[in-house]
Parts: structure tokens; sequence; C-alpha cells
């Protein structure tokens, strides 16, 4: 291992990732361009490449990055302007002492609203959803455009074309840099939890296993991020708890070969116990707060899902309950029909197929609409009717293990099996 | 003599380690403290979960005031610690009032707990 003064060179990545967010956010705020920010960010981590294992790491990694690519930078446009060369490594021999003074202005408070609006501008509503989210991991994670492209299964090029317009739009845009009031701060923080979501959604759907773990890797540090910077939201406490949540089935979701496992089906066994603890954790300090909005709800949900570690032990009154309250406070086809599911299981089939019938309008290109449909006529006896719905459901399917799933079941019925409850 | 070894660290960086990096790490103590089991020298061991995850209890008021987030104030000093085996955030934070009011002043940061490693001394519970 190459490691100079107690440091190493994952501990260096894994610093300057990490300080990432903040560093970007302050030096965007001076400069108030986000490629000179971005630049002057990269020059940063160059030097503390050289700088960190010769003098060891500093004491605050984010302050000494801000300072550092600031001077780079402003010696950049001393240098554009002159033409001429300065002296550059010589200049690096006094950090240590500027350091202590800026580490000390910048607490938590000045790196708040840094953060959100580096996070905000790249949630633009100009912007489409897969561009906020492809903005967010190149400026904000600092994925490359080739790393983001793989996750996005398109070309270098046309990745490096659509982060362009991206930024060109936001260019033309006003950025806001005066300090948010109270109620300003707020619609930032739920556009910036709702692109965080997207992020991590796109690493959870995401076909490559390392961009899945990397992307809701990424996710998931944004969202504690952002809770250390607002310690008392509870939205933001439900979003990083349903995140956590979701994550800790990684191992279990896909068998091997790849394919989706579903929920009933995953060996619980290799769900993550160190990530369902602090999800959970999260989750009970939020619902603390009785401002119930649709992250925690969602969390509550999944923390129902995680506290039982057999299938058979979920408590499906309680998540018909929590359901409910989702259904009042975010409306939604699709909420409806997973609540179909919970009173299914708590309530019987009848029930739920009463409360399924109605989604048809909306819901008829849906597979899982038709799949829940033809397991619940089959648990009434309504074979026929159950066999068309699976036939739709399989024709509807977007994955090889949805297709196969109701597939396993249409054997069934074919073979004159009860249907499994 | 009894000694607690507190553990410091940044947790942005710590909890940014890759499965692989953090596994790597816990092989290396694991390294360090298999002689010391050995040697009958090593007490409980544990890792908490993060800062986040945190809810602080200041007891500087009645009734004791249950705020978001860890323990940020730097007048007092870490005094000690309890390990608790709870259901929940509430039922520990019951147990941090009766706590309080038998103790009043300062505060009870509560912490989850990641990875609880019990008495490993010869004899011990």
């Amino acid at each position: 291992m190459n490691e100079v003064g107690g440091i190493d060179g994952a501990w260096i990545e894994g610093a300057l990732l990490a300080a990432r967010p903040r560093a970007v956010g302050a030096l965007l705020r001076y400069f108030r361009d986000l490629d000179l920010a971005e630049e002057a960010f990269q020059d940063a981590c160059l030097r503390a490449l050289t700088a960190w294992p010769k003098n060891g790491p500093p004491r605050d990694p984010a302050a000494w990055l801000i300072l550092v690519g600031r001077n780079a930078a402003l010696d950049g446009v001393r240098r554009r302007a002159r033409q001429a060369p300065l002296p550059e490594d010589d200049r690096l021999s006094d950090l240590e002492d500027a350091e202590t003074p800026l580490a000390e202005r910048l607490d938590d408070s000045h790196y708040r609203d840094d953060v959100l609006r580096l996070l905000f501008i790249c949630c633009h509503p100009a912007l489409p959803k897969t561009q906020q989210v492809a903005l967010a991991l190149r400026i904000v994670a600092g994925l490359t455009v080739a790393q983001i492209a793989r996750a996005f299964l398109v070309t270098d090029t046309a990745m490096e074309q659509r982060i362009t317009r991206a930024k060109a739009k936001i260019g033309k845009a006003e950025v806001p840099f005066a300090s948010p009031d109270a109620h300003e701060r707020a619609e930032r923080l739920s556009a910036v939890s709702a692109m965080i979501y997207l992020v991590f959604n796109e690493g959870y759907s995401a076909g490559d296993g390392d961009y899945r773990q990397r992307l809701c890797g990424d996710a998931i540090r944004l969202g504690r991020l952002l809770l250390r910077l607002f310690p008392t939201e509870a939205e933001i406490m439900g979003l990083v708890a349903l995140m956590l949540l979701q994550h800790s089935r990684l191992a279990a979701r896909f068998d091997g070969a790849g394919e989706i496992v579903l929920l009933d089906d995953q060996d619980r066994g290799r769900w993550d116990g160190k990530l369902i603890a602090e999800g959970l954790a999260l989750i009970e300090k939020a619902l603390r707060h009785r401002q119930p909005g649709p992250y925690q709800l969602q969390a509550a949900i999944a923390a129902l899902h995680a506290r039982a570690t057999r299938q058979e032990e979920t408590d499906w009154v309680q998540i018909d309950l929590l359901y409910a309250v989702l259904e009042r406070v975010q409306p939604s086809p699709v909420v409806t029909l997973n609540r179909a599911v919970a009173v299914s299981r708590a309530r019987g089939p009848g029930p739920a197929l009463a409360m399924v019938e109605p989604l048809a309008a909306t819901l008829s290109g849906y597979f899982h609409f038709h799949g829940l449909r033809g397991a619940l006529l089959w648990q009434l006896g309504q074979r026929d009717a159950a066999r068309i719905a699976f036939d739709k459901a399989i024709a509807l399917a977007q994955s090889t293990a949805e297709a196969a799933h109701i597939r396993r079941n249409l054997d069934r019925l074919l073979a004159g099996a009860e249907a499994p409850r | 003599m009894l000694y607690a070894i507190l553990c410091y660290h940044e947790e942005d960086v710590v909890w940014s380690w890759s499965k692989e990096q953090d596994e790597a790490v816990m092989a290396r103590l694991a390294e360090v403290q298999g002689p010391l089991i050995q040697a009958g020298k090593m007490g409980p061991s544990l890792r908490l979960l993060p800062t986040t995850a945190a809810t602080t209890l200041r007891k500087t008021q009645e009734p004791p005031l249950v705020i978001d987030g860890p323990f940020a104030e730097t007048k007092e000093q870490l005094l000690g610690f309890y390990v608790v085996d709870v259901a929940d955030l509430k039922e520990a934070l019951g147990i941090a009032r009766e706590l309080a009011s038998a103790n009043p002043g300062g505060a009870y940061e509560l912490r989850p707990i990641a990875l609880y490693n019990p008495d490993q001394r010869p004899g011990a519970a």
C-alpha cells in the first residue's frame, strides 16, 4: 500500500469524493460560474494528491480544497491575463497556516446553502429529468461523462452533448446566489430531494451491478449530507430512510444469472442489516415529528417489510393503513394498486379486486395491474378471467423475471392448482 | 484497570467506503483484536451508525428537550455512556428521560449501534 503520513490512496479518494459537494458548492459561490468552479476543484484535487501524502491530511479537507481551488483558479485567471507562467509549488508551503481561519469560518451553516444551491441548479425546471440526473452525477457526484454514459446506456458523445446542453440551459437561466428565505429554502429542499431520489432510482433500476452500487451509494451519500445540513427536516429523514431500506435488499434482488428476484421470493438473510438499522432509526426519528410526507410514508412501508424476517410475518394491516395515508397525501393509481396488494393480504381478494377494477382506465397498459388482477381473480375462483389477465401481463412484462413470475402462476392455474394466498 | 478507547474519524469518508474497503479495514482490525481476545484483554466493542441517525436529549431544562441530530456543543465533555437493548427510539428516549430525572444538566445523545461485539474476557457474561 502506498501510505505516507498515515493516509493512503483510497483514503484520499474517499475524502475528495466526500468533500466534493461542499467544495464545488463554495467555489460556485465565489466564481458564479459552474465550469470555473469545477475546474478549480479539479485543480485542487490534483494538488491534494501530491500535498496530502507529503504533509499529512488537512484537518478539514473541504476547506483545504476550497482555499487551494480558489487560489489556483485566481492564478489561472491572472496567468491568462498576463500570458506569463507563475511559480506554483512554493506557494503551497504556507497553506496549513491559512487553512485554520478559513475552516473556522466555514461551519455547517455556511456549507448548507452552498450545497443546496449546487444541488438546486441541477434540478432546474427547464431540464428534463434525465438531464437533471446526468448533471447531478457529473457535477455533484463527480462521475466522468463516460461513466454516466455507461449507466444510461448511451454513447459518450451523446452524453457529452446532453450535459453540455444542460449546462448551457443553466448558464442562460438565473442562478440564485442570494441566500434563500425560509420559503425558498423549503422549495429548494423539495426539488433537491426529488432529484436525489431520481439518481437513486436510476441506480436501483440500472442493468449493470457496479452502477447500481455506485449510483445508489451516491444518492444515499447526498441524502446523508443534506440531512446533516438540515437535521430537523422529517421528509429528508424519510428520503434517506427510504433509500437505505431499498438499497439494503441489493444483494437479494438479483439471482446468480442477474435476473430480478421479487420481494416475496428474496432470501432475507442477504439483506444488509446495517443499512436496515440505519433506515429504521431514521424513520423512527422522522415519525416523531408527526408531519407525514410521501418519503416518510414510503419509508415506513419499506420498514415494515424490513422488520419481517420471514415474508409471512409482514404486517399487511399496517401497510394497508400507511398506503391509505399515502393515497391522500400523494394520490396516484400506482399507489392505489400497491395498496390493493396489501388489502388482498390483510382483508382478502374481494375488497382488493374492488379497489383494482376502477384503475383499468389508467393502468390497462401496466404489467403489474394485470398481474395483480389475475392473481386476485384466481383467488376468487374466476379461473378463465384470471388466465386472460395473466396473458395480458406477460405481454406487457418489462423483464424476463417479471414474465417468468406470471408464467409460473399461469402454469399452476392451468394445471388446476388452487391460488396461493 | 479498564480503559475505553474512543474512535474518531470523518464519517463522510468512512461511510463512503465501498463494501470491499470497509471489509478490508475490518479484517485488518480483526488481526489486531485476535491476540488481544486470546490474552483476555478485549471488553465489548461497538460501531455506531452515522450522526444523522442520532437524537439528542438536552437535560439542562425541565422537561428535557429532544433535538434531532448529534450532540454538537463543545462546552461539555464526554463523561460516560450506556448501552441499552430497546425496541425503538421511543423506548430509548423513555430510559434517557428517567436517567435525566436522576441526573439533570448536560445532555444524552442517543445513537443507534451498527455493530456490537460483546465482552470477550473469560468469565464475562
